[in-house]
């Protein structure tokens, strides 16, 4: 067997199957009293109307993700692959944040954000809107989605830098001779060339917003106003870690995982046509 | 029920402590095998462990409790490790009991309690512990609002009451005297809350009232301070059949009252958990129901002159006001240790026990006092005298209990008290009346209920 095999099967099918063992199971915090209840795990979840409702929050909130997060972070790329003088301090400092740890991220955010001691909030009320976050969903969804990003952005950012600077000169230059603008020039040569960067971002932006973002909520907003911000893997580590429920939580992370199972094919069936290697 | 005002500093110790706990749990592995191996035949103390979740200055005082005991005899050695929060500790307990290395003793919130009395054969009963090792054990020494809680359906006296707090009221004297209001007189009733509220507002203050804790102060102490039932079957005492009642037309003109001070900007809602104590430590706030252990934090923290009061009621209900609800913790012991050192953990739980040790810590930290003996101590000292408002609590909690209003011990309450925090929060946005926000927080909290009857029916 391939080393490779054994370093997937021991980190990825065997918890995904302890997953999926445990998601069939109901026991009690200490595991004293463990019953197979087959699908009534499941079954409690597709009751539970306000699991249902967090399939909604957690779309908005993947979808606002992934389209600010890529489009702010190839926009910052660009710029940083023209900057002439200094452009490795640009580049470390775009990289930054992605040392930062989520909660942390979620701290900052919610520190500048807070409804009584942020700077950023002192200074939305001077221009007269009142942010909330704590009784406003709008707000808290815009709190998260902020920080959720923003921790994604550097990593983005690298990628596409790496892209950008794997584009041959020869081809922008001969653009440029045939008469076309740099916004021409970008959407027709530039931009194809980097969409396998762009395509492989997506997947993981996705990937990212689903599985990654449970501590940016638990610092931000725990969920709340009500379950505004309670995205799906939020409630997996609440429900798991917190409640210590763990049938409850393990079916929810199988029903996560065959989500972004799905939604990964999709992408590779339909998206990746118009991808050009 | 002290913790870091800002739950997001918690949130962000967390995710440090997080990352390092492996490491350390493989170092103290390690240091435990070398200790083992080499020291082994030279000690004969006996050593117990006790995680607990006392950061800060409450460190300190557990730190110093077991160091205490440790110098006062041979015997016995209690290591003390601190393993995070409340909900942190307990996950970790659970982890080590299911590899079969729990602590000796574990120190686990009242939420928790339902859930560490349904796992059977998880925890040994601290009167059989007391008994086997033939230390003296009397629990009607203790505080009866406080055993009580622990205490079994059948009297048996499962957990030590450790740190106990309670609901009470707390108010800005500065702030009171800048708007006109008596502070030797502090409201009492909810009508006297909203109308200093309406006086501190007309004055320009920004945020009157606030709350921490808002499940436990507005609903759960709430209910027991009015005698009524939070929960059916003596608030789950009697029980896993219990089932929520917190949609009583008193708990709705309530949340009703709340909500509409919140919109009036009477009442400003400052988040989940504790998030509402920093808002009055820094003088924020003017008035905020909260945990009586914040003594300690408002005492070194606040620039303002503060008082403390019973928390308000409403007049016009008959058996108002009673007793109020205990919060903190209590120590459980572990099963599948060895004789020896259960003894050393009786020994240990004597020692918690002795009146004089029970009066410095309730002096220091501003948890209640466990004993009665204690309090007396506490009392003839002159200590209420010369700190005023450290009686409240007390007083609000050595009272004879009804049925209704004992405790609440609910098994899933973790998740039940979630469940009202973002139905409250729909309430106070506006989004939900009263009425309908409690009704859907009985109907799913119930499913928690109901869940965990059947999940413990074996």
């Amino acid at each position: 067997m391939a080393p490779q095999l054994a370093i997937v099967s021991i980190f990825f099918f065997w918890p995904a199957g302890q997953a999926l063992y445990q998601s069939l199971l109901s026991q009690d915090a200490f595991g004293t009293s463990v019953q197979f209840v087959g699908g009534e795990n499941f079954e409690r979840l597709w009751n539970d109307s306000t699991y249902l409702a967090s399939f909604k929050i957690t779309a908005i909130f993947s979808i606002l993700v992934s389209v600010l997060g890529l489009s702010s972070s190839l926009l910052l790329a660009v710029l940083a692959n023209r900057v002439v003088a200094g452009a490795s301090v640009y580049r470390s400092l775009l990289i930054w944040p992605y040392a930062v740890a989520p909660a942390i991220a979620g701290v900052i955010w919610l520190f500048l954000f807070a409804p009584s001691v942020g700077v950023v909030t002192h200074v939305l009320r001077e221009w007269g809107l009142a942010w909330n976050p704590l009784l406003d969903g709008n707000h808290a969804m815009a709190l998260i989605v902020m920080a959720a990003v923003w921790k994604q952005i550097s990593y983005n950012v690298l990628f596409f830098l790496a892209g950008l600077q794997s584009i041959p000169k020869s081809l922008i230059e001969a653009a440029a001779i045939d008469g076309a603008g740099p916004w021409r020039r970008f959407w027709t040569v530039v931009f194809p060339l980097l969409s396998p960067t762009a395509f492989f971002l997506l997947v993981i932006n996705i990937i990212y917003a689903f599985f990654d973002t449970f501590a940016v909520v638990d610092a931000a907003t725990h969920g709340g106003p009500g379950r505004d911000t309670a995205i799906l893997v939020y409630k997996v580590y609440y429900d798991g870690f917190k409640a210590l429920d763990l049938g409850g939580s393990a079916a929810q992370s199988v029903i996560l995982m065959a989500i972004v199972i799905g939604l990964t094919v999709v992408q590779f069936r339909f998206i990746e046509r118009r991808v050009h290697y | 029920m002290i913790r870091t005002g800002l739950p997001a500093l918690s949130t962000l110790l967390t995710a440090t402590r997080r990352a390092t706990g492996v490491l350390s749990t493989l170092a103290s592995t390690l240091t435990a095998a070398i200790v083992m191996g080499f020291a082994a035949p030279a000690a004969a103390e006996v050593e117990v462990q006790w995680w607990h979740s006392m950061g800060g200055a409450l460190g300190e005082w557990v730190n110093g409790l077991a160091k205490d005991f440790n110098d006062s005899q041979k015997e016995f050695k209690v290591v003390p490790t601190f393993k995070g929060t409340y909900d942190e500790s307990m996950t970790a307990a659970i982890a080590a009991f299911r590899a079969g290395n729990a602590p000796h003793i574990l120190q686990v919130f009242e939420v928790g309690t339902a859930t560490m009395m349904a796992s059977k054969g998880v925890v040994v009963p601290v009167g059989k512990v007391m008994k086997d090792a033939g230390e003296k054990f009397d629990p009607s020494a203790y505080v009866p609002a406080v055993a009580g809680y622990y205490t079994s359906p059948k009297g048996e006296m499962l957990s030590l009451p450790f740190n106990s707090s309670t609901t009470i009221f707390w108010f800005n004297k500065d702030a009171f005297k800048a708007a006109g209001i008596d502070t030797a007189r502090p409201p009492t009733t909810w009508p006297e809350v909203a109308l200093a509220a309406a006086k501190l507002k007309a004055t320009g203050h920004k945020c009157p009232f606030t709350t921490s804790w808002e499940t436990w102060t507005q609903l759960e102490s709430f209910s027991a301070w009015h005698n009524v039932e939070f929960a059916t079957k003596r608030n789950g005492f009697n029980g896993l059949d219990t089932r929520l009642a917190f949609n009583t037309p008193l708990h709705v003109r309530h949340i009703e009252n709340l909500a509409n001070m919140s919109k009036q900007g009477l009442f400003v809602y400052k988040g989940r958990g504790g998030a509402g104590d920093a808002p009055f430590i820094s003088g924020e706030c003017a008035m905020t129901t909260g945990s009586s252990a914040m003594y300690a934090n408002v005492k070194r923290n606040a620039k303002f002159a503060f008082g403390a009061a019973t928390l308000p009621y409403y007049p016009d209900v008959t058996g108002a006001p009673q007793n109020t609800i205990i919060g903190g913790a209590s120590l459980w012991v572990m099963s599948g240790k060895k004789a020896e050192e259960y003894r050393a953990v009786a020994a240990f739980f004597s020692y918690l026990s002795k009146a004089d040790v029970q009066a410095k810590s309730h002096q220091t930290t501003g948890y209640l006092p466990i004993t009665m003996a204690a309090f007396e101590m506490t009392e003839k000292s002159g200590f209420y005298k010369a700190n005023p408002g450290t009686d409240i609590a007390v007083n609000q909690m050595i009272r004879k209990t009804t049925d209704k209003s004992r405790g609440i011990r609910l098994g899933n309450f973790v998740q039940i008290r979630a469940i009202m925090d973002e139905e409250l929060e729909q309430i106070w946005a506006g989004k939900k009346s009263a009425k309908e926000g409690l009704d859907e927080a009985v109907k799913r909290g119930n499913e928690q209920l109901e869940r965990f009857e059947s999940a413990n029916k074996s």
